[in-house]
Order: C-alpha cells, then structure tokens, then sequence
C-alpha cells in the first residue's frame, strides 16, 4: 500500500500549500525549514519536547466516553479526546511548546504570535515565559474587546499585546500584523503560528507538532475498546486540532475523517466560516494556496461565527487536499447548533467545552444518532469552554 | 522593443534615471485615478506603478493599508483597475504601466485570462509581491508570452544564488527593496544599498530599480546617483491622504516637480 506522505519538499499538497511570500520573507522560511528538518527526527529535541509534554502540558490527555450523553442522544457511542484538560486549556500549546524549542535553538529570543480567540495568545505567551523568551502577540481589536479575560491572562503571564486595528480587525489581520512583525524584525524574532495555514514549512510543521493527538488517542482507543474508531470528528478552522487528531489515522481503513466547519448564522445566509463546506474558489492568502472565501475581485470576505477560534477565511491546505482525494469529509455546524450542543455537554457530562469544539460536538450528536449503539465516535474536545462564558452569558442576556 | 524597456535605453542614453511613483488605484476615490497619472507624467514620472488594491496587503505597512482601504470602500477590484489602465491608454500611450499588487485578485481570475485582459489594457510590467519565482513559472510563462514584463523584488536577504533564479525570470527590470520591512518603513541606509546594487548588477543587465526609504529630495537624489530607476511610493500616498478634492493634482505635482528635479540633479556631474 503506498503509505500518505504528504506535502513535498516544497511544501505542497497537491495544488495547495506552498510558499507564496514577500521576497524579504523567504530567507528567514529557508532558515527555518532547514532547522525543522534538522530537529523533527533529533533524539535530543524530541526528548526534550516529550517530557515538556508530560511535564509541563499534562499528556497524554485521557480519552472518555461520554456515555451518559450517549445514552442521552440515543445512537453510537461518543468518546472524547479530552485536550481541554491541556495546561492553558486547549491543544494549542502542544504546538507552542514544539516552536518554542525550536526558537531556542535557533537562538531567537523573541517571538511573536497572532491570535482570534486568544487561546495561541495565551499559549505562546505561556511557553515564552516557561523558556524566558520576550513575546508579542498581535490580536485584532475586535477580539481585544470580546476576549478581554484571555488579553489579561497574556499580560499576566507578561507578553504584550497589540491590537490590530486594520482590515476587518480580527484574526486575519492579526496574521497580517504579525507577518509585518517577522519581516521587519527577522534576525531576532521566531514567528509562532498557531495553525496548520501559513506558508511552507509552518502547516506541516504544525500538524507534526499537533500529531501527538492522534497518535496517543490510536493507543487509548486500543486499549479501551481494542479497537480504532468508526469516525474520528473535529472541528475546523484554521485546522490545527483536526490535523493533528487526522493526521495518524489517515492510512488506518475504514476510519472515517469529518472536518466541521463553523456555518454562523446558516449557509444559506453567506454569514459563515466555512470556505470547504461552501465550496470556495481556491485562491492565495497568508503564504499558501488553499480554499478562502472571497469576492469577484480576490479579496477576502468577512466570516462569522460565534466562535473566534473558527472566525477565519481560509482553512489549512492539508485539509483542502484531504477534502479533494475524498480521504476527509467536511461539514458545517451554526452558532445555534453548536450552542445546544455546548449546553447538552455541560448538563450531562460536566464538562464545559470551548465553543469551536461544540460544533464537533453538535455534528458527532447528528451522525451519533443514525449509528448503531456499537458504533464507536471519537470527538477531538479540543478546548475547555470557561473562555466563553462572557458570550454564553451575553447570548442569554445574562451580565456576569 | 517593450516600453519598459525602451524608456531605460532611453534614459541611458542620457545619463538620466527613472522616476518611478506608485500611488494605489481608486485612493482616494476611482474617479481620480486616471487624472492623477496624467498628473505624474505631466510632472517627470517616466513609467507609473499602479497599485491594485487588496484586502490583506501584509507586505505593507499602514500608509499603503489605508490606501487599499479607501479604494476598496468604492469597490474598487483587479477589473476595475484595469479599465482605469485603458482609460490612461487614451491619451498616453507612451509611459510604461506596471501593475503592483498581491496573487489572490490575479488567482480570481485567472493567469491565462488575467494576462489576456492585461494585455488587452496594454499593460506593460506586473510586480505581484507573493508570488516568488518558484510558485509563478506558469504565470510568468503567460505574461511573456504577451509582452509583458514580469517585474521581481530583490530584498537584503535574498542570497547570490537567489538573486540568479530570479533575474532569469524577470524582464522590464528589477526592483530592489531597499529596506527589511514593509513599505513606508525608517530610512534608508545608502551606503548599503549602493553595495547591493553593485552586486545585483554583475548578475544581471537588466537594470535595477530601488525602492521603499524614499522619501524626498535629498534620499531621491542619493539614490538616484546609483539606481537606474527610483520608485517612490508611501510618501506619494501620504501626500494623497493628506490633501482634498481641490489641492490634490497640485500637491502631487508639487512632490513630483521636487523628485524629479533631485533625480534628474544626481547624474549630472
């Protein structure tokens, strides 16, 4: 059997991915990706990336089986990889941990961050203090109102943060700000990513970091079941943590992959995130070629959803290609879905999840139900949702 | 002979460089756009670079950004700016076009159908920022197949062996970043870039334009004094921001009457 292996040297899967940058960048991309290349297989570097993950982040992360909820939503049985359980409370940290390394070795003492929701924010911002590296994180100002909790939290843990006040002022334009950032700081700085989109070397390099979902939850779903799962659920954004739970699973058979998108307000309505779901014109955007939502003319088109962490108008060029060899399947969830969902799990589990991870939930309840009560679903809980609880409350009209 | 082309020979001839200004299509308004380049030609510009706005310019800084955003509260796209290039066409069809701009708008439409239209609005050069050499060989397959320069940055970092890659793929000339950064960014060090271009020419013939840093008579001239073409950019656009309906042609020509007198002063000797 021809094993994935995917992007190629230059970074591509398919037609998407690559390194579609400004001149001044590509010198600082070469660097990096021959550092990567030097680390990824280093004995030393992945041991010592292995006992910060045990160490500091907490893995593995438990899988559980939300059985009562199962019960509840009648149908297969519904597993949950728990990442909420993370230090800073998401997967995004597994990630941030991995580049941080990688910055000290290649002697970076500072590094920079975009952020949406502020989850990477807080996670860079965590990572740098651990390894006592300067830290700047750019966050659009929309975000920097509607997320003030987690801009605390950077600050506490003594990053600083800037708001972006261009474009339409949220994570697209805080990628934007931090480009600007690396190009003009370059001989200093490491740029942080915080998904699997970017140009060449970032989304494999993130995915790789990421992986350790998938490949730890294969173990888990062994020993508790012995056996993998009927479907493997996560949503997307940018893509991080459904790269990473897919990414070892690809060449398992007969494990289904289910991207879920944000479709804010209804498909149907245009007030979406969701550039796979809706078929979007395939275009070039923040160094890679990938599916983006925009108009006539190329220009990017404002998203929606009540998640920031899925506010985004691109996606990951691994899933664009995994979407057009039909090896991942995508979907798309509304802001009122995925709110049911977030309170279903909360009363019956006690569990409070992120809201981007709700739209997995929602869609994972949806299949769950036309499943057999043998069947097993693997939902990647990528995030614990007490960074949402100002929005839940304001959606109920409630003032904390 | 490409006009790009023959406008260097022709500055040559007299010892002179070119003056390059850039100002974004449809900033501050579209119906401007047309007048102002007349305004730059009348004034000393020896070929236009014609910004195409985008809404995520992120090798940018904030003056080129507020730029993009005026023009795009008017809608106004890749189309648009092309229909401004045939309107110019009308009444110039001397002074080179180079379109600057980002690779999604081109992606929209198309490489094929893009330097079709291109073509078609008699545009001479493209610069499209993220588009390095190794993701656009098709693209700029189809725009020299068509007479059009496919025109390339050259920044500090880019490496001796970079710098061969991409001049084999460009033609018109090529385009110096004078600064690590976005545009409109601190000054510019001469004395460094004076190296550069000395190194960039035993690689190439084609001749170098240098640009980002240039922000009045004094750098102009500097400048001038080792480039073949100097391109001025944020600081054109400052201009624009700052004036109204009534001062704008005149404060354009005034900025252009003090550049060009600065270029054309710093061959002289």
């Amino acid at each position: 059997m021809q094993l994935y292996d995917m992007p190629d040297s230059r970074g591509h899967f398919g037609q998407f991915g690559g390194t579609f940058v400004a001149e001044t960048l590509v010198e600082a991309l070469d660097e990096l990706r021959l550092m990567y290349e030097k680390y990824r297989h280093d004995p030393v570097f992945l041991t010592e990336l292995a006992y910060d993950l045990k160490y500091f982040v907490g893995r593995p992360s438990p899988i559980y089986h939300a059985k009562r909820w199962s019960d509840k939503v009648g149908g297969a049985q519904i597993y949950l990889k728990r990442e909420d359980l993370n230090h800073t409370g998401a997967h995004k940290v597994n990630n941030t941990v991995g580049q941080a390394l990688l910055a000290k070795r290649m002697g970076k003492p500072r590094v920079i961050a975009e952020t949406g929701a502020g989850q990477h924010g807080v996670a860079t911002a965590t990572i740098a203090a651990r390894m006592g590296l300067e830290c700047v994180v750019y966050m659009g100002s929309e975000d920097v109102k509607r997320q003030a909790p987690n801009v605390f939290r950077m600050k506490l843990l003594g990053a600083t943060v800037v708001p972006v006040e261009s474009g339409s002022k949220t994570l697209k334009d805080a990628l934007n700000e931090a480009m600007r950032d690396w190009v003009t700081n370059v001989h200093n700085t490491f740029y942080i990513i915080g998904t699997v989109a970017g140009p060449h070397p970032y989304p494999m390099m993130v995915r790789d970091f990421q992986a350790v979902i998938g490949v730890e939850a294969k173990i888990q779903m062994q020993e508790l079941v012995g056996r993998q799962p009927d479907a493997v659920v996560a949503c997307v954004g940018g893509g991080s943590n459904a790269m990473g739970i897919f990414y070892p699973y690809i060449d398992v058979p007969n494990v289904r992959l289910i991207g879920v998108e944000a479709a804010g307000l209804g498909m149907e309505t245009g007030m979406h995130a969701a550039p796979l779901t809706a078929n979007s014109p395939v275009g070039v955007l923040h160094g890679n070629r990938t599916y983006l939502m925009q108009d006539v003319d190329g220009n990017i088109i404002e998203t929606h959803s009540v998640s920031a962490g899925l506010d985004y108008p691109g996606v990951g060029p691994e899933h664009a290609w995994l979407k057009d060899i039909k090896r991942a399947e995508y979907v798309a969830i509304t802001d009122d879905e995925a709110m049911t969902a977030f309170h279903s799990l909360c009363r019956t589990e006690g569990i409070i999840p992120a809201l981007e991870s709700s739209h997995a939930l929602a869609y994972a309840e949806k299949m769950a139900k036309t499943m057999k009560k043998d069947e097993i679903i693997l939902v990647n809980l990528s995030g614990r949702g007490d960074k949402d609880i100002n929005t839940v409350a304001k959606l109920a009209n409630i003032t904390l | 002979m490409s006009r790009i082309k023959s406008v260097f020979a022709t500055l040559k001839q007299h010892n002179k460089t070119a003056l390059i200004p850039y100002i974004t299509a449809g900033d501050p308004h579209p119906k401007h756009t047309v007048n102002l380049m007349h305004t730059l030609v009348k004034n000393g510009a020896d070929m236009i670079e014609l910004g195409v706005p985008f809404s995520d310019p992120m090798a940018d800084g904030p003056i080129i950004q507020r730029a993009s955003e005026r023009a795009l509260a008017h809608k106004v796209g890749l189309t648009a700016v092309l229909e401004m290039v045939k309107a110019f066409r009308q009444t110039n069809q001397v002074t080179p076009i180079i379109l600057m701009g980002y690779a999604n708008p081109i992606e929209a439409i198309g490489a094929i159908a893009f330097a079709d239209r291109a073509k078609a609005a008699d545009v001479d050069g493209v610069i499209t920022v993220d588009y390095p050499p190794e993701e656009c060989g098709d693209f700029v397959r189809e725009l020299r197949a068509r007479d059009i320069d496919p025109v390339f940055l050259l920044s500090p970092t880019t490496e001796p062996k970079r710098v061969e890659l991409i001049v084999n793929q460009a033609s018109g000339f090529v385009y110096y970043v004078s600064l690590k950064g976005v545009t409109g960014a601190a000054n510019l060090d001469i004395v460094e870039v004076s190296a550069r271009v000395a190194a960039i020419r035993e690689q190439t013939n084609l001749p170098v334009g240098v640009g980002f840093g240039i922000r009045d008579a004094t750098t102009a001239k500097a400048t001038a004094a080792i480039a073949d073409a100097v391109v001025v950019g944020s600081r054109m656009v400052q201009v624009i921001e700052a004036s109204n309906e009534d001062n704008l042609l005149s404060n354009v020509a005034a900025l252009m009457t003090e550049l060009k007198t600065a270029v054309d002063a710093a061959k002289l000797n």
